[in-house]
């Protein structure tokens, strides 16, 4: 083996490891990354803003948002969202007066029917956004949630 | 044991699925009373569900969605359909469970 060849050799045994390892390093996320700038963002506009890439909301009765008058306990606000829009893409809730207004999103595949609910966390009486994204478009029902202990404080 | 409930049920080419994951969705604002120190943000991200490893759901979570979070949704399948949870959280740590569509 001549000087030539073995520098060959070495530099692609070391190039083969950076590529071996840096796969390794990587974390194991086979899915989209978490939207973290998102969810970070402390003012509503700027957060829809974030995930849309726009503030063009429509409201619509297509979207059906169901959650209480009043919560008695801000720590665990039950939300149900429904529509009978079509091709929706996304699901998205908001609430205005949390520290971090994006407090959780779905994204829908084609088998999804468009229900979601879950439980979220409400520091103070707020507005709940529910989003839908249909055919690149997003339409929103809002209700205004009572919350008599907040859910946020310790 | 696993972190996950899990239910699943098909009526009229709809499957509803339902999940409780045990988990203490800490958001990091809260403090210890008795240092006064805060609580590291200890909370689910992600949680993905497949059918018949189809992905149906990509659901990502903020802090402010509640402690021992609840979770439903429904997809387009049928009975015997094979259906999995998988959530990670901000720590990394991450847990699935398998159930049968009823």
């Amino acid at each position: 083996m001549n000087r030539r060849n073995f520098l060959k050799n070495s530099l692609m045994t070391a190039a083969t490891i950076t590529t071996f390892s840096g796969l390794m390093i990587k974390p194991k996320r086979l899915y989209a990354a978490w939207p973290k700038a998102s969810f970070d963002i402390t003012d509503l506009n700027d957060s829809i803003n974030s995930v849309y890439g726009h503030n063009n909301l429509n409201e619509s009765s297509e979207v059906m948002l169901k959650a209480p008058d009043i919560a008695e306990n801000g720590a665990i606000v039950p939300l149900n969202v429904k529509t009978k829009l079509k091709n929706v893409e996304s699901i998205m809730i908001f609430v205005e007066n949390n520290p971090q207004p994006l407090s959780s999103g779905y994204n829908l595949s084609s088998k999804s029917v468009p229900t979601v609910g879950t439980r979220i966390k409400m520091g103070n009486t707020s507005k709940v956004i529910a989003a839908v994204k249909s055919n690149g478009k997003i339409y929103t029902a809002s209700k205004e949630v009572k919350v008599t202990i907040g859910g946020c404080g310790g | 044991m696993s972190t996950i409930k899990l239910r699943a049920k098909e009526s009229k080419g709809i499957v509803t699925v339902k999940a409780i994951i045990k988990h203490p969705m800490e958001t990091g604002q809260r403090k210890n009373k008795k240092t006064g120190e805060k609580i590291p943000a200890h909370f689910i991200q992600q949680v993905i569900c497949k059918a018949n490893n189809d992905e149906v759901i990509t659901i990502n979570w903020g802090p402010a969605v509640s402690k021992n979070p609840y979770l439903t949704f429904a997809y387009m399948g049928s009975k015997g359909d094979v259906v999995e949870l998988t959530w990670e959280d901000n720590q990394g740590n991450k847990d699935s469970l398998q159930g049968e569509v009823k």
